[in-house]
This record gives structure tokens, sequence and C-alpha cells, in this order.
């Protein structure tokens, strides 16, 4: 098998920006978790997805001649690249929240896989390296869905949250990847995939304008700044 | 929701000491939370996670000491004074 070319820094961006918002909106559980270890593992979660955010913006600003920071906080909002799927605000649904948990991670599985077989040593040793970290993320996601299928009003919540959620899954990925998503969905026995039309990036959702606004409140209060 | 007890193992081949309880309803779950509170800084080599209830516990585990015995315990045999007076006899007193 060739080396794939290295990623472009769109797609640098792409996987940067979604590790961030993810990271932000997980950390909106904290300190209101369903249980005090959940709080703790959950918000661990969030604050490794940012650092893996960090570690992409930091490729992706070697390559645009620019900061890890400015990229992730002085950036429109418009110009962001993230999927939809990590915009919604989904605080007070722990159901929904674990749907998407579970997606996000099986999804972001198979474009971290891709990475690590990259011709360009920085980006494969990042992805082996972010690999590591999401082994866990996965069985923390896989546990949890399990857990929630166990009784009847669980299963039904925990389905009907994955199938709201996973037109909007898909959009995280590229066509060519979509199908092996799929496949990877018979490691949740109670459900199958609906037939549904992508939500592509490009678009944003609703809920992306008030979370922009507050993850960048502090650095647009004092523009320029040395912190 | 049950306690589960987690035990630490710093090193490879060093004891296993308790690290502290958490509560997860169930195997899995303890399994996640010990990592994630034990492990996540690669201060631990191995983990033991035991469900408090699998532990037995004795309370005030002695056997009635009714005669003094003290002799047969290991600081029965005090060598404070004959270490003190060794000392004294190779001039290595400690001030």
């Amino acid at each position: 098998m060739s080396s794939p070319a290295p990623p472009s820094v769109d797609l640098l961006l792409e996987l940067a920006d979604d590790e961030l918002v993810l990271g932000w909106r997980d950390s909106e559980w904290t300190g209101i978790a369903p249980f005090l270890e959940e709080d703790v593992a959950f918000s661990s979660i969030a604050q490794t997805e940012i650092g893996h955010a960090r570690a992409f913006y930091e490729l992706a600003a070697v390559e645009l001649g620019t900061t890890a920071d400015a990229l992730a906080f002085d950036r429109s909002p418009e110009e962001y690249r993230s999927a939809q799927l990590v915009e919604l605000r989904l605080v007070r649904d722990w159901g929904l929240t674990i749907a998407r948990h579970w997606l996000y991670e099986t999804a972001d599985a198979i474009r971290i896989a891709e990475l690590a077989g990259s011709s360009s040593e920085d980006v494969a040793g990042l992805a082996r390296k972010i690999q590591s970290e999401e082994a866990y993320h996965r069985m923390h996601a896989q546990m949890w869905a399990d857990r929630l299928a166990e009784s009847d009003e669980g299963r039904s919540r925990i389905v009907a949250a994955l199938a709201e959620l996973w037109p909007y899954a898909l959009g995280l990925l590229d066509g060519s990847q979509r199908d092996r998503f799929a496949e990877e969905t018979a490691r949740l026995p109670f459900f199958t995939p609906p037939d549904a039309e992508p939500v592509e990036r490009g678009g944003h959702a609703p809920d992306w304008s008030p979370l922009w606004d507050e993850m960048t409140t502090v650095r647009r209060s004092a523009p320029g700044s040395a912190w | 929701m049950a306690v589960w007890e987690v035990f630490r193992q710093e090193r490879e081949g060093a004891p296993f000491q308790h690290g502290g309880s958490l509560e997860a309803p169930n195997a899995a779950f303890a399994d996640a939370y010990a990592r994630e509170f034990y492990g996540r800084r690669a201060e631990s080599f191995a983990l033991w996670i035991v469900p408090r209830e699998a532990i037995t516990e004795v309370r005030e585990p002695y056997v009635a000491p009714v005669f003094d015995r003290d002799y047969r315990r290991v600081d029965g045999y005090s060598l404070k004074i004959k270490l003190k007076e060794a000392r004294e006899l190779a001039g290595t007193s400690k001030r």
C-alpha cells in the first residue's frame, strides 16, 4: 500500500475544530454529570479532546504561518470547519450525550487510523499518540451505551438518540469512510443506522453561534494581548 | 452502585498498595474509572480492582495475649542498649 499524501490544512482544521468544539460541549457536563466518578471521567475526556485540538492546530499553524491560539479563537464563526454533530448543545440529556460520544469516537477512530498511515511523520506520530488516548474514550463510550441499553426505557432512549444523531455523525467523515462507519455500528446490536441524508460540513448548527461567542469572549475582550 | 477498592502497583514487581475506592455500577465502569483515577498519568504499572464486598475484614485480629510473651514479638528484642554500648566501645557514639 502506498502512503497517502499528507493531509491538507483543511483536513487538519476539520479535525482540530471538531475536537475543540466537542471538548467544549463535553465540558458543559462538569459539575452536573450523573454521579461524581462520571463527572471526573467525562471532564477528563473533554480535556483530552481539547489537547488533541491543540496538537492539530499546531500542525495547521505551521502550514499557515500563524499560532494554534489564533486558529482556535481568532477566526469568525463561519470560518470554523467543525461538523454540526459536535456543535449541538446536548446538556441535560445524558442519552443524547452518550449517543454523540459513541458515534464521534467510532467515526474518529476511522479517520485517525487513516492518518496513522500518513507519509508525514509529524501527522502519523500524532495520530498514533491520539489513538492510544482515544482507545480509552471508545471503551468509555461503549460501556455507557451498553449500560443504557440494559433497561427498556434506557434502550428506547439510546436507540432514538443514535437515530436522531446518525445524519449528523455521517458528516464527520468523507463519503468513502461512511460504509465502514455503518459496519462499526454492529457493536451496538440494538441499533440499526437509518437511511438518512448526511448533514455535511460547511453549514453550522444554530447552537454554534452562542458557543463561539462564549468560547472567544475572553480572547476578544483584550485583542492582541499576550496571556 | 457498588463500592470498589483499587490497589496500585507503582513498578513491575512492587507490592500492590491501596490507592482508594470508587463507586461504579458494574465491573466495566469500575475498570474505566480506576484507569482514569489511577492510571491516566502513567503513575501505575498495574491495578487490582476489587469489589469491597469480596474483601474479608477481621477486626481486632489478635490471639488474646493472656501471658506476657513480649519476647516473641520482633520489637521484643531491643538492640538499643546493646548498640549504644557497642558504639561507645568502638568510639563511634552518636552525639
